[in-house]
């Protein structure tokens, strides 16, 4: 074999798998790279439908390209009437019986999927196993808190959980409907607005340093002007550094030691304060809580859950919410901050971190 | 008095249309509104499609993009697709069971600007402090808290132009059971006649739900009720479950009258009988019965418990089943037949693979479990435009091409036809297909911009692109339409000389009368029965005498005007305590115009047998 053509046939089936690849998405947001127990059963539930669908399609397909090729009108025959055909039993009973069949087959994983997935009995609160982590997720206009209610802590925007064993979720929104979606980790469920659903999802170790440690989550309910921009990002941590970062937040406090930063601090209490806690354990009840907790701040992913993490972006958040995210609840409640108070304020919410 | 042909001004032209209650001009009337709000919700979508394009594109954000997603969603299912699928019926399916009109020519009439006033409202909210904002579903939580009067424009605009399509659809039931020729049986019937009746059923059981829900709605935004204010015992689910028991019939009133369009088609191009007939009567019965059964499926994660989303699961799939008879009764329509590739049969060909792949997604969808990713994403965006509009829009295009020599008395240019059937076609695979993977990729639906990274920048543009392929095909459709009604070529009764069914009996345009004498119908395909034993008309079914007629009036048209007057004095009562008697001034103009009707005797005229014998004379002459 000539040295170019297997030299093409390689890049081929490179371009080939590259763009299969490609077409997976990416690691920390796509379904179709699972990355723990649910979204591993919905992949397999997808690709046995598409399986089953694909059969169908080829075969339709098939009838399809030979009736359009083999009975279309050819010249001289335009006057030509064919046999009128009433129809024919047997061919009916064979396509209505096939599809019921591969219907079945379908229908059986399915219902006990469905059934898997609302599996929530250990997250009940009396016989309640000490290892079982339980999360309240409550969704608002354009922002996520996250719960721990064994753990008496309260973090947003940047869930943090334990992977390899089953994390137990509490939903439910403060305002309008949203939708609680970790695409790589497993499928959504919606925050109600007059009840809590429940639900439960699993991150696999493996799969989490695949994506970097971070997954993404995403509000999948519109909910208003920012619904594009209400993300949330997901840090995965084995066991053992997930029960640390919890000892830390247990007994995290600001500590402020640079004098601009103290300032901040100082505008912080007189305008922030009364939505804003600084601390993970805020006692105060949910309807209290009306924006998110910030006490580990520093640590975030990203700004207003959608800018990267720098001081810049901080500033042009505080300086004018709307134009970061148009419809927030924040901008307009503290008034027009001088540049040296944002610059204050800046290094004041930079320096909140408990890592 | 003679109505028949003679040259009008335009002034009378125009009175003529808003007095008329005559099958065939409605048709007309809802093609020209229904094409005009598919142009406005097609701009929307460009729009979207524009924003869409890049990542952290500025073009139309956050509120104002909601606005534009909620009026392309709503103006294209309530206001294209509804009143095109009506301009079909209007125009065919009285002919086809060999009547001389409606059931209730003027609930016809009131039906129609029902629908168009609804409609105007609806779009008035564009220059009146912007458009509803909270999606076509409109979920209760969300468009409580919308400001402005946005969701009060489609809540009003949706209940009257809903009443319209009630009427509409009682209308046809009505006609269908009584007004079929003698001879026409329920199983002699063509199946687009099949598919608008069952379909008018589903509008009879699925409208109310809507119309609870639009007034439930309205009582929490413009009169201080809490439906759906939990905080004060209400519960936002409910609107959820009204308006899905709305909705997703609403699907199959759209889909099955588009299957019926299909059915002529492929029988008439392939020129073979229907494969199956009965067995497609009996698919058309059964989705529009299993079409009730489903509507959970759209609320799998709602929160509803294993249970329901099994039973809910279980119930979509088997729709699969009738759907897919149907898919394989086309094809064998086709199977020995000699199949003529005009411009209809092209749309007819083409949505068996689109609206094949449309329907797979649906049965992947059914499967809860995994529905959990795809709910809300763009799976399910590409999922429902591959079924309206591989399904629906395909079947409108078609039927639009097909009937048109009917309805306008020309025929549309077969080669820009099919240039804009091209175009369409690549343009809605080229910006649907990718969206599937977007979907799984991860991206939510409803979303106005996405940064970059997330990998979903190559699909985007792609789609984009696509939208402008679909966008194009319109324009040359509308050239077309110009091209024809300027100088187009006289269409023959029989336009495509391969009719089957009544309407290619009737001279193109029909008279008003349509049938000089009522036919006698000898089986299934009547016309081509007729044909086949050498005939040149139809078998008569009565001797020819004087016919009657419904007279023309305005009243339908004040009477729509009367609640759009009355829903915008409603709307603005919060603000200026007079507009409460605006609302009632309206109200009023409405039931005094029905009041005028109950009382006022209407008996109608007659055609003169004379008139008729010239009419019919000229006709075979010209």
């Amino acid at each position: 074999m000539k040295k170019w053509l297997l030299n093409w046939r390689l890049f081929s089936l490179f371009s080939v798998m590259a763009l299969l690849l490609a077409g997976c998405g990416k690691p920390f947001l796509s379904t179709l790279q699972p990355a723990g127990e649910v979204a591993h059963m919905q992949y397999s539930l997808m690709l046995l439908s598409t399986a089953i669908m694909v059969l169908v399609i080829i075969v339709v397909t098939i009838i399809f390209v030979y009736v359009v090729i083999r009975f279309r009108q050819r010249k001289g025959e335009e006057k030509k009437i064919p046999k009128q055909v009433e129809g024919s039993h047997k061919l009916e009973i064979i396509w209505t019986v096939i599809p019921i069949l591969l219907l079945i087959i379908l229908a059986v994983p399915t219902v006990s999927a469905t059934f898997k997935l609302a599996d929530v009995k250990p997250m009940n609160k009396e016989k309640r196993d000490k290892n079982t982590v339980v999360v309240n997720v409550r969704a608002n206009l354009y922002w996520w808190e996250f719960e721990y209610p064994d753990y008496g802590i309260i973090t947003s925007q940047d869930l943090v959980v334990p992977t390899n064993q089953r994390v137990y979720f509490n939903l439910k929104s403060s305002d309008v409907k949203h939708s609680f979606w970790i695409p790589a980790v497993g499928g959504k469920m919606d925050t109600n607005t007059e009840n809590k659903n429940q639900f439960w999802l699993e991150f696999d170790q493996k799969a989490a340093d695949k994506a970097g440690g971070i997954f993404y989550g995403k509000c999948a309910e519109l909910c208003g002007p920012s619904h594009a921009l209400m993300d949330f990002k997901v840090k995965a941590l084995p066991r053992k550094e997930f029960d640390q970062w919890v000892e830390k937040m247990k007994h995290a406090k600001p500590v402020v030691t640079d004098p601009v930063a103290k300032q901040g601090e100082e505008i912080f209490n007189k305008s922030c304060i009364g939505c804003h806690a600084v601390t993970p354990v805020d006692k105060r009840p949910e309807q209290a809580r009306t924006a998110p907790n910030l006490a580990n701040f520093g640590d975030r992913e990203r700004i207003a859950g959608i800018l990267d993490h720098t001081e810049a972006n901080l500033k042009k958040w505080l300086k004018d919410p709307n134009s970061v995210k148009p419809g927030n609840k924040m901008a307009g409640t503290y008034g027009n901050l001088t540049d040296e108070q944002i610059n204050a304020l800046t290094k004041y919410l930079m320096s909140l971190k408990v890592e | 008095m003679s109505t028949l042909a003679r040259k009008k001004g335009v002034g009378a032209v125009i009175w003529d249309y808003l007095t008329t209650v005559d099958h065939k001009k409605i048709a007309i009337l809802y093609l020209i509104a229904g094409g005009i709000f598919f142009l406005a919700g097609g701009v929307e979508a460009l729009l979207i499609r524009i924003q869409l394009a890049v990542p952290n594109n500025d073009f139309v954000v956050g509120g104002l993009y909601n606005q534009i997603l909620t009026m392309h969603g709503t103006t294209m299912i309530f206001l294209a697709a509804m009143p095109l699928v009506f301009a079909m019926m209007n125009a065919v399916v009285p002919i086809q069971i060999g009547a001389r009109d409606v059931a209730f020519p003027f609930l016809n009439a009131l039906g129609f600007w029902l629908f168009f006033f609804g409609g105007v409202f609806l779009n008035c909210s564009w220059f009146l402090g912007g458009a509803p904002d909270a999606g076509w579903t409109s979920y209760a939580s969300l468009s409580l808290e919308s400001p402005g009067h946005g969701i009060d424009f489609y809540v009003l605009g949706l209940q009257i132009s809903g009443f319209g399509t009630l009427i509409g659809g009682i209308n046809f039931l009505v006609t269908i059971v009584t007004m079929r020729a003698p001879g026409m049986t329920y199983m002699r019937m063509p199946l687009f006649t099949w598919t608008t009746f069952v379909a008018s059923a589903l509008i009879l059981f699925a409208f109310p739900p809507l119309t609870v829900g639009l007034i439930l709605m309205m009582m929490d935004r413009l009169f201080g009720g809490n439906f759906f204010d939990p905080a004060a015992g209400g519960n936002t689910i409910i609107w959820e479950h009204l308006f899905w028991i709305f909705g997703h019939p609403e699907v199959y009133i759209l889909v099955l009258p588009a299957f019926g369009i299909f059915s002529e088609i492929f029988a008439t191009f392939s020129k073979k009988r229907l494969f199956g007939y009965s067995s497609m009567v009996f698919a058309t019965v059964l989705i529009g019965f299993l079409g009730f059964m489903v509507w959970a499926h759209h609320m799998f994660t709602a929160g509803l418990g294993p249970v329901a989303n099994a039973i809910f699961a279980v119930a979509t799939m088997a729709i699969a089943v009738p759907t897919g008879i149907k898919i394989f009764n086309w094809l064998f329509t086709m199977w020995g037949g000699n199949i003529r590739f005009t411009t209809p049969m092209l749309y007819a060909v083409a949505f068996i693979p689109s609206f094949v792949m449309g329907g797979v997604t649906g049965v992947m969808n059914a499967a809860a479990a995994a529905d959990y990713q795809y709910h809300d994403s763009y799976f399910v965006v590409a999922h429902f435009h591959y079924v309206i509009v591989g399904g629906v829009v395909f079947g409108l295009l078609a039927g639009a091409h097909y009937w048109w020599p009917k309805m306008f008395g020309k025929m549309l240019s077969e080669k820009l036809g099919k240039v804009t059937f091209w175009l369409f076609f690549i343009g809605f695979h080229l910006t649907f297909f990718i969206q599937h993977f977007l979907g799984l990729m991860g991206m939510p639906r409803r979303v106005f911009t996405y940064l970059p990274g997330q990998g979903w920048e190559t699909g985007n543009l792609i789609s984009t692109i696509g939208a402008f392929f679909m966008a194009t095909a319109t324009v040359v459709l509308l050239i077309n339409i110009v091209v024809t009604t300027v100088k187009g070529k006289k269409a023959d009764a029989d336009a495509w000389g391969d009719g089957r069914t009544l309407e290619w009996a009737v001279a193109s345009p029909p008279p008003e009368y349509n049938f000089a004498q009522t036919p006698l119908v000898r089986g299934l395909d009547a016309y081509w029965i007729e044909k086949m034993e050498g005939r040149k008309g139809l078998t008569p079914a009565e001797p020819l005498g004087d016919i009657h007629m419904p007279n023309p009036s305005i009243l339908p048209f004040i009477i729509s005007l009367g609640l759009f007057i009355a829903a915008f004095g409603f709307m603005y009562h919060k603000q200026h305590s007079w507009s409460l008697f605006v609302g009632i001034a309206g109200l009023l103009i409405t039931l005094g115009s029905m009041f005028l009707r109950s009382v006022i005797d209407d008996h109608g005229f007659h055609i003169h047998k004379e008139e008729i014998l010239e009419a019919e004379n000229k006709g075979v002459k010209a």
